[in-house]
């Protein structure tokens, strides 16, 4: 069945379109774009008056637990949530039980993946079960159709082996995303070293220990090439490492998560609300409003959630006994419209590249854009709808959220995977 | 409910009326704890149930001591310290606890902030008696009171002033988080002396001023409050060894020579003899180590008494 979008304000930066057009979506694909567009027989016509069209957001960095600990989210789960929060393309990390580090458990990704609400990206180890030790199969995982590689959850703590890591990675082409955390100086850290560990008699998690596996990787990056991409950067200092190699030319890129962008240790209190527990940890006021500038001037490239769903039980234990991250597939958008697009700190274009170009090239997928012949996975956003984050409210499996309460404005209200409606609110 | 807040969570949820009502409470079971017969009708019929989740002598014995003497019924639930371990999760057990119907909960337990998550599950009064490395209320209330008691003075005005060091593993300890803010809120001047690798990333967080160097402010102190050195911690590797520890900031003769005329030293318990304090000065007129043992009855009793004793059905004493 075809789909004619009328009257979408389409926004895409890629194919320099910010206008009011009419879209017709035909076998999978964007079949025309212009004005007063005659629906064909047999289409479907949705008015999208005061909505805007954009590509279809990406998230770099997802975590589905799926093999293995299905009761917090599944592929199928997963993806149901990152339709309904506007995403059509995915990238798992590989942390799951067993570990994704060989080219069979990629292919089972890639094939539970076509049955998921959107696009799955499988991301694979970079090191055999997370270990750190020995090489996983690289080859072998990007011809089962790995998109990059990540020991994400723990980092590598071996600085030669993240040298063989970059240079072996790199006769494939793929990026290595790098989740920066020294192990020797976080060790059973829970919160922001600083103010929040004194307050609360939390072990404190500084960050020296994200830098200095920050700096200790783009000296490596300079030594082997390659291309190094640097997940949920938190601090303004790290920050401000990735301006300096990106200053220097070293193909580097760097995501922050909507939680690290709009919460920081303040928002922990004495009420231990272990949904604000997360790896790394909120940082500080000051931090938010570095992540923020570096998003709008470009040091930081994309916006990841770092979606980690926890069962609720699990979050119920005590703080220093549950397990770190929160829920964010279906927050990040209405966090980033409220917090910065509707404040004008962002502008749309640059929203569209941070959630939906810049994501697509950080993986190496194919780009997609409101224009002829792109492949139609495409994100129409109300930007007025008013919303309430409640455990109702989610699509998926788990409720761990940080954001629970929030009043946001605007989500997703049509979110197209492959030509089909995977979403509608 | 003779206190404006349900709960002893912590100090900093009390108001300066709260704190000087419990002391002068205090003060008035100290005497009945002098009696030969030293027990109180208050809390008959009512349930006290002392949840400790990690080992603990002094207090939990202090606390049931308090209770009986108030005739409420305590009754001991051990849990493990991490609730993964037992398959029970805390809020399950907060839940069994609650359809007991106790009235009061004494908690200790190894997890900071265990004892908001049973303040916001269960119906009950809930005592926070030590929660990891984040507070102990009770035992901030009874180091006020036992220096109140040998300043001697009345009301909270004589806080005023006071110089007082804290000295040693600042970092790990729960007594800290609660003296130190609560004798800042009553205007001692409070320093935190210890070793960085002791000392907590923001140590101003707690209201203090903060040095590694006890000989430069010990001649100035009134208060010298001697932590004790947790021999587990030591294989953190913060410290060298114990004795260059009591090189610098045990108190021995030279250090107690140093001090100021009248002042006194103060030690939660239990001491390492020759680690923190040499022998004499633990056996000197000049600490209150004992008078600190004895406020904490009356204190556990005072809370007990004032969270407990507002509520319908009871005969105040």
């Amino acid at each position: 069945m075809s789909l004619l979008l009328k009257g979408a304000h389409a926004i895409d930066p890629s194919a320099a379109l910010d206008a009011t057009v009419d879209v017709l979506i035909a076998e999978g694909a964007v079949a025309q774009v212009g004005e007063d567009l005659a629906a064909p027989e047999g289409a479907r016509v949705i008015d999208c008056a005061g909505k805007v069209l954009v590509p279809g957001l990406t998230d770099v960095h997802v975590h589905f637990r799926d093999p293995g600990l299905e009761y917090k989210e599944t592929i199928l789960t997963g993806s149901q949530a990152a339709v309904h929060g506007g995403f059509t393309d995915v990238a798992p990390m590989a942390n799951t039980k067993p570990v994704i580090d060989n080219g069979a458990a990629v292919s089972a990704i890639v094939e539970k993946g076509r049955a998921a609400a959107c696009h799955i990206h499988p991301v694979g180890a970079c090191t055999k079960g997370l270990k750190g030790v020995e090489l996983a199969e690289m080859g072998d995982m990007a011809a089962a159709g790995a998109v990059a590689f990540s020991d994400d959850g723990k980092g590598i703590q071996n600085s030669g082996m993240m040298r063989r890591v970059m240079d072996y990675a790199k006769m494939f082409n793929k990026v290595v995303m790098a989740h920066e955390q020294d192990a020797g100086l976080v060790e059973n850290g829970q919160v922001n070293e600083g103010d929040a560990s004194t307050r609360l008699g939390l072990a404190g998690w500084p960050a020296a220990g994200e830098e200095a596996m920050i700096a200790r990787d783009i000296e490596i990056l300079r030594l082997t090439g390659g291309r190094l991409h640097l997940q949920h950067v938190t601090t303004a200092h790290g920050i401000e490492l990735v301006r300096q190699a990106k200053d220097e030319g070293l193909d580097i890129t760097c995501e922050v998560t909507p939680h690290h962008l709009f919460l920081n240790e303040d928002d922990l209190t004495a009420d231990y609300d272990t949904n604000l527990k997360m790896n790394p940890p909120l940082r500080t006021r000051a931090d938010n409003e570095a992540l923020i500038e570096a998003l709008i001037d470009g040091v930081a490239d994309v916006v990841a959630t770092d979606h980690a769903p926890h069962a609720a039980h699990e979050k119920a234990l005590e703080f220093e006994h549950a397990p770190f991250g929160t829920t964010g597939l279906e927050t990040a958008l209405p966090l980033m419209l409220t917090n910065l697009v509707a404040t004008g700190r962002l502008s749309w274009n640059r929203l569209v590249e941070v959630m939906a170009l810049e994501p697509r090239r950080i993986l190496g997928v194919d780009p997609v854009s409101v224009a002829v012949g792109s492949a139609a996975d495409l994100t129409l956003i109300d930007p007025e709808t008013p919303l309430t984050v409640t455990p109702e409210y989610f699509k998926s499996k788990s409720a761990n959220s940080a954001f629970l309460g929030q009043h946001l404005r605007g989500a997703a209200s049509l979110t197209i995977v492959g030509g089909a409606i995977a979403w509608e609110a | 409910m003779l206190l404006s807040t349900k709960h002893l969570i912590d100090t900093e949820f009390l108001t300066l009326e709260d704190i000087a009502l419990i002391l002068d409470t205090a003060k008035s079971f100290e005497e009945v704890n002098r009696r030969t017969i030293k027990k109180l009708p208050t809390l008959r019929g009512r349930t006290v149930v002392s949840l400790f989740m990690e080992p603990s002598t002094r207090t939990k014995s202090s606390f049931e001591i308090a209770a009986r003497r108030l005739s409420a019924d305590i009754q001991g639930f051990s849990a493990s310290s991490s609730s993964t371990v037992k398959g029970e999760s805390l809020v399950d057990t907060a839940k069994t606890l609650n359809a007991m119907a106790c009235d009061a909960v004494i908690v200790r337990a190894k997890a900071a902030g265990t004892p908001a998550v049973l303040a916001r599950t269960m119906d009950a009064h809930i005592i926070n008696g030590g929660d990891g490395k984040h507070r102990h209320p009770t035992q901030a209330l009874l180091d006020a009171y036992a220096l109140r008691k040998h300043l001697g003075f009345e009301g909270l005005a004589g806080f005023e002033g006071l110089k007082v060091g804290i000295v040693g593993d600042v970092a790990h300890s729960r007594v800290v988080g609660s003296l130190a803010p609560l004798l800042a809120r009553l205007g001692c001047q409070v320093t935190l002396i210890a070793p960085p690798t002791l000392m907590p990333a923001r140590p101003e967080v707690l209201g203090c001023s903060y040095t590694p160097y006890l000989d430069e402010v010990l001649p100035q102190l009134d208060v010298v409050y001697m932590l004790r050195i947790q021999l587990e911690r030591l294989e953190d590797a913060p410290l060298p060894s114990l004795r260059e520890y009591a090189m610098l900031y045990g108190i021995d003769r030279a250090r107690m020579q140093a001090m100021k005329p009248g002042a006194v030293i103060m030690h939660p318990g239990p001491v390492n003899r020759g680690v923190e304090l040499a022998s004499e000065a633990v056996d000197t007129s000049k600490n209150l180590i004992l008078d600190q043992v004895n406020a904490g009855v009356s204190i556990r009793m005072a809370v007990l008494y004032l969270l407990l004793g507002g509520d319908e059905n009871v005969t105040a004493a």
